[in-house]
């Protein structure tokens, strides 16, 4: 097969990606680091038939893809911290409602306008919590332009599958980076299409009662079907209701659907893992610096591996938790003051191993950096 | 289709208070709808929050109960990636130009073909009769205990001046004339508002003396007056009501299908 070569930022691979996937619809509001995805899609998306829109601020551009994801169609907005702060209502209103969206964020250095051209990694939390109430989420990451495009195509399908909102957590460094892309030829990836209803004209569609296997068939607006959506508690058929039974039933389904199946979202990548003595885990951006520290260290014999998140949530604890298993040390190599460091901690064995290395200055974390803490950790001194 | 055809009765009694002027807004819909003979699965009624959006809940459309102030955000996008549907989206005073008042300028603005109905009670009456951008210097609410200092807005011009297409006014007196703007609302091809003055004898009532429902509705009669009367240029105070703008400009989404086929590289 010959597949196209490129030579592009990391935003415009999750751009490749979001139309390999058969991305319909995009809504989103200029921020930088993330713009290229949106004037990408302006560029992009009418002539492969889809429709862009640039809106007023980030709290329409997440409102507008739900309202065209409810019409039948694949969507995507992209955005950076002060834009992913503004789109917390909505995405938690497509959690409740059960929409499924895919919402990249590039992330940039934060609090508020914080670093607009430096990257971070420090939304990892935000992520998981920054919707109001109880509720669960599915978060990507990556680390390589090829990984983003592989991402980005698993979001869309994450998202389908369980008619849920997807995260794409990248990040400064990869967004605007230069590498080798190659696209895949149609069908090479697997795409999941929206499963729709079979129910017939007539015979009652109930939009919010899960099948056994858990999953809810969607109708289109515009279809045959005519029901309710709404931000409130409601019944199996979208009708708001404050019944205890439905209400704690409803919220059970919204985090079980995807807690319950952590170990099929994770998505990681492992590096000399097997005899490793010291095991790094990182993620994004910080997964490079740590695979080339490994790789170097490995040239003069030390046993290091790398573990690579590409699913930070649901948190893959048991993956790190097997990866982890019997290490001398377990260093997390994070662009924030420490974020997933404490996931990692709660899922190993043995929670004084792992350590922080890290970088919170607006600079790229290099192999030195971590080198250095590396042997600090190791009692070598710097 | 008779008028309880369009109703999802399983849903009802529905949550509005005895007298609320939110009912008589969703039987002149309900009758535009009915006179314009179209079928239920061609309409998606998209709301917000507050007394007002709880209306979409109770029609046998597809409907959207989305978030406070955001009921345009998310028709656009519905409209945008199906334009042959007809939108259509009922607002609170609050919804519309407070917490929603930017994307209503947009809306306008772009000309986006959609009917928004805003339902003047001037008081957010969901949340227990605080005042609203449209309660005005004077008026009282249990937020302006000692009168609201606050200017008020006018839907009407500011519908105007953001550029929608069709703009009209009315109140829950005259649901005659409220059935016919709706009317010409969704059938209008571009951004189509329809002010109606409704009342909320819970709490605008009661906070500023307005008296009982019947009251509320009659004093409406009283203190509008058709576009251009006489009346009006005797007493300046009378408030309009009729249609304002209606004029034919491009509209948004078939300006798109010639972006999709610019890209495609005709025209
Ligand atoms: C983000 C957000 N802020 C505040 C509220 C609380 N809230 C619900 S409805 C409402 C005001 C409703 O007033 P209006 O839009 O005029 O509608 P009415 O109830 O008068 O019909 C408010 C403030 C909310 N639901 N969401
Ligand atoms: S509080 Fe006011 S607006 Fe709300 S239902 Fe009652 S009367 Fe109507
Ligand atoms: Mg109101």
């Amino acid at each position: 097969m010959s597949r196209q070569v490129k030579f592009v930022q990391g935003n415009e691979a999750c751009m490749e990606g979001a139309l390999y996937a058969g991305v319909q619809f995009y809504a989103g509001y200029p921020i930088t680091p993330s713009s290229e995805i949106t004037e990408g899609m302006a560029m992009r998306l009418p002539a492969a038939g889809g429709k862009f829109i640039q809106m007023e601020d980030e709290i329409s551009s997440i409102c507008a893809i739900v309202g065209a994801s409810l019409t039948g169609h694949k969507v995507m907005t992209a955005t950076s911290g002060p834009g992913f702060s503004l789109m917390q209502e909505g995405l938690g209103y497509a959690i409740m409602a059960e929409i499924p969206c895919v919402i990249v964020n590039v992330m940039r250095g934060g609090p508020s306008t914080g670093l607009p051209t430096h990257g971070s990694q420090g939304d990892v939390m935000q992520a998981r919590w920054g919707v109001h109430g109880d509720h669960s989420i599915v978060a990507l990451t990556a680390s390589s332009h090829q990984d983003v495009f592989e991402m980005t195509v698993e979001a869309f399908n994450i998202a389908e599958t369980y008619r849920t909102p997807v995260i794409l957590l990248l990040d400064e460094t990869v967004g605007h980076m230069r590498e080798k892309l190659e696209i895949p030829e149609p069908g090479e990836l697997p795409l999941v299409e929206r499963l729709r209803t079979n129910v017939r004209e007539g015979v009652n569609y109930h939009p919010y009662l899960p099948r056994e296997d858990g999953r809810l068939p969607m109708s289109d607006f515009g279809g045959v079907h005519r029901f309710n959506v709404t931000g409130l508690y409601h019944d199996m058929w979208g009708f708001p209701t404050s019944d205890p039974k439905m209400v704690h039933d409803l919220i059970r389904h919204l985090i079980d659907k995807i807690e319950n199946r952590v170990n099929v979202l994770a998505r990681y990548k492992e590096y000399y893992l097997d005899d490793a003595e010291r095991v790094m885990v990182s993620y994004g951006c910080s997964a490079r610096s740590a695979l080339h520290v490994v790789k170097d260290r490995r040239q003069r014999g030390e046993r290091l591996g790398l573990l690579e998140l590409q699913t930070l949530w649901p948190f893959p604890a048991d993956v790190v938790k097997h990866c982890c298993a019997g290490k001398k040390s377990v260093i997390v190599v994070e662009m924030n003051t420490g974020q997933i460091v404490h996931e990692v901690k709660k899922a190993v064995d043995s929670p004084d191993n792992v350590f922080l290395a890290n970088r919170v200055d607006g600079e790229y974390i290099t192999p030195p950096d971590i080198l250095k803490i590396l042997r600090l950790i190791q009692g070598k001194g710097v | 289709m008779a008028l309880k055809d369009y109703i999802r009765e399983r849903f009802f009694p529905h949550m509005w208070c005895a007298g609320c002027g939110h009912g008589t807004v969703l039987n002149s819909l309900l009758r535009a709808v009915e006179q314009l003979g179209l079928s239920k699965n061609e309409i998606v009624m998209v709301s917000g929050i507050g007394c007002s959006a709880r209306i979409s809940g109770y029609v046998d459309f597809h409907s959207l109960h989305t978030l406070h102030g955001r009921a345009l955000a998310f028709a656009t996008g519905v409209k945008l990636s199906k334009p042959e549907l007809n939108v259509i989206v009922p607002m609170g005073d609050g919804d519309a130009l407070a917490i929603g008042g930017n994307h209503f300028l947009h809306a306008a603005r772009r000309n986006i073909g959609m009917t928004a109905i805003v339902m003047n009670n001037k008081i957010y009456g969901m949340t227990g009769g605080q005042f609203s951008p449209l309660t005005g210097i004077g008026g009282m609410a249990t937020t302006a205990p000692y009168a609201s200092i606050d200017r008020s807005f006018d839907v009407v011009e500011i519908a105007k001046a953001a550029g929608a297409t069709y703009v009209a006014r009315s109140t829950a007196f005259h649901a005659q004339e409220c059935t016919k703007m709706i009317h010409d609302a969704i059938l209008h091809d571009g951004f189509s508002v329809v002010e109606i003055m409704t009342q909320c004898p819970t709490y605008y009532g009661r906070k500023n003396k307005l008296g009982e429902a019947p009251d509320m509705i009659k004093r409406f009669k009283d203190i509008t007056t058709p576009i251009g009367s006489k009346a009006k240029q005797e007493n300046p105070d009378l408030i309009e009501r009729g249609v304002f703008v209606e004029k034919n400009l491009p509209e948004y989404c078939a300006e798109y299908d010639k972006i999709i086929e610019r890209a495609k590289g005709g025209a």
